[in-house]
């Protein structure tokens, strides 16, 4: 008898997304987007330390809108792993596995992520920077 | 490994829609995953409609239903039909639960119905669990003693007979590792929160005296560690059990014991 392939059950196509694993995803992804932001950091710094023409071009990208807008991604990546750990850091410690507990830290990790970096650029754009 | 796509052989087509039941009013239509190894083709999704009326409440008796009036074809697993034997598990409506405790009415709309996700098809719901109960095998699943056995049975405290509590119910039914993205890309390797859970179970135990090699078989960056509490096991889990905690607790082990 010939083998059988058998066919594999479909899993992410179908498997509804819910705060557990979207949260998870998105502190994956933040991570990475850490990872990368951090190179534009550097980048920042090795222009301070060219000189002024350097400094003045990365200058031109960070507040041209695209870089405003690669700037508030990062703000929001940076405040979205860092509650988002909190939770981690507990779970660590084997606390807040209870199913109500869980989804309310979920939501209170997004929404605090959000206000925070909107208040972040609020105050950046009230102090001028 | 991530693939985030289902291979050429398992993309899922349309199927066949049955014709509804004359006379009947009160209608549930049921999308069920079907393939069959005689036939060499592509799974796909069939359309049924049941007659409220004339059924019980459960998805379970929905699908017993189809196969005794309408598909006698349609293949699952299914035994006690009151959430205690887990043969009856399956995708339903997007999560991983019983076919017996879920009641037709939790879903909204259609009922739509998979096998376990990310496991090879037997057939139809029918998904083969063969390394699932490998892996169960692989964290020696009973008790282990060295001291000899004393003339009646191996006594515990209350308190330590408190701590099996949340572990013992477990009836393997493995919803909670098919719900479980790390468990679908590592499966070769990461043990799953069902199998997990069950290791704890036997840690835990007051009476189990090889606690010390079954944390030495668990300290891999594989068979536990790519746990990342995501936590879909506790969300799915029908009998309300914390495979995450369970495994959170393995961790602190771990680390306490250095």
């Amino acid at each position: 008898m010939a083998k059988i392939e058998r066919p594999l059950s479909p899993h992410l196509q179908i498997y509804k997304p819910q705060i557990t694993m979207v949260t998870s995803i998105t502190h994956r992804a933040t991570g990475i987007a850490l990872g990368v932001g951090t190179l534009l950091l550097a980048w920042w710094l090795i222009a301070v330390a060219s000189g002024p023409e350097a400094y003045a071009t990365v200058s031109a990208f960070m507040s041209s809108w695209f870089g405003q807008l690669v700037l508030f991604g990062f703000t929001w990546s940076l405040f979205y792993h860092l509650c988002n750990g909190i939770r981690h850091l507990f779970w660590d410690m084997g606390k807040g596995f209870e199913l109500p507990t869980m989804r309310k830290s979920g939501m209170a990790a997004i929404i605090a992520s959000v206000v925070l970096t909107l208040l972040t650029w609020i105050i950046a754009y009230a102090i001028g920077a | 490994m991530v693939e985030l796509t289902l291979p050429k052989n398992s993309k899922v087509g349309t199927g066949k829609t049955h014709p509804k039941p004359e006379g009947a009013t009160n209608l549930k239509t049921f999308n069920v995953y079907r393939w069959s190894p005689d036939d060499n083709q592509n799974p796909t999704i069939d359309t049924y409609y049941v007659d409220l009326d004339t059924c019980g409440p459960m998805i379970l008796d929905g699908l017993i239903k189809i196969k005794n009036e309408i598909d006698p074809t349609l293949t699952f697993r299914r035994s006690c039909r009151e959430g205690i034997c887990g043969s009856c598990a399956m995708n339903i409506g997007g999560t991983n639960t019983l076919a017996c405790t879920t009641g037709m009415d939790e879903i909204d709309g259609d009922i739509n119905i998979y096998p376990l996700p990310h496991q090879p098809v037997v057939k139809d719901l029918v998904p083969d669990l063969t390394n699932f109960y490998a892996q169960y095998a692989s964290i020696k699943p009973w008790l282990q003693a060295e001291t000899p056995s004393p003339s009646k049975e191996r006594l515990q405290s209350k308190e330590d007979r408190e701590k099996l509590d949340g572990l013992y119910e477990c009836i393997l039914c493995a919803c909670c590792s098919t719900s479980c993205p790390s468990y679908w890309w590592n499966s070769d390797r990461f043990l799953g929160p069902a199998i997990l859970l069950q290791a704890y179970r036997w840690i835990i135990d007051s009476r189990d005296e090889h606690t010390g090699e079954r944390l030495d078989n668990l300290e891999d960056p594989f068979r536990l560690y790519r746990c990342h509490t995501i936590m879909n096991c506790t969300n799915t889990c029908p009998k309300g059990l914390n495979p995450a905690k369970a495994i959170a607790e393995i961790k602190k082990m771990m680390v306490e014991r250095r």
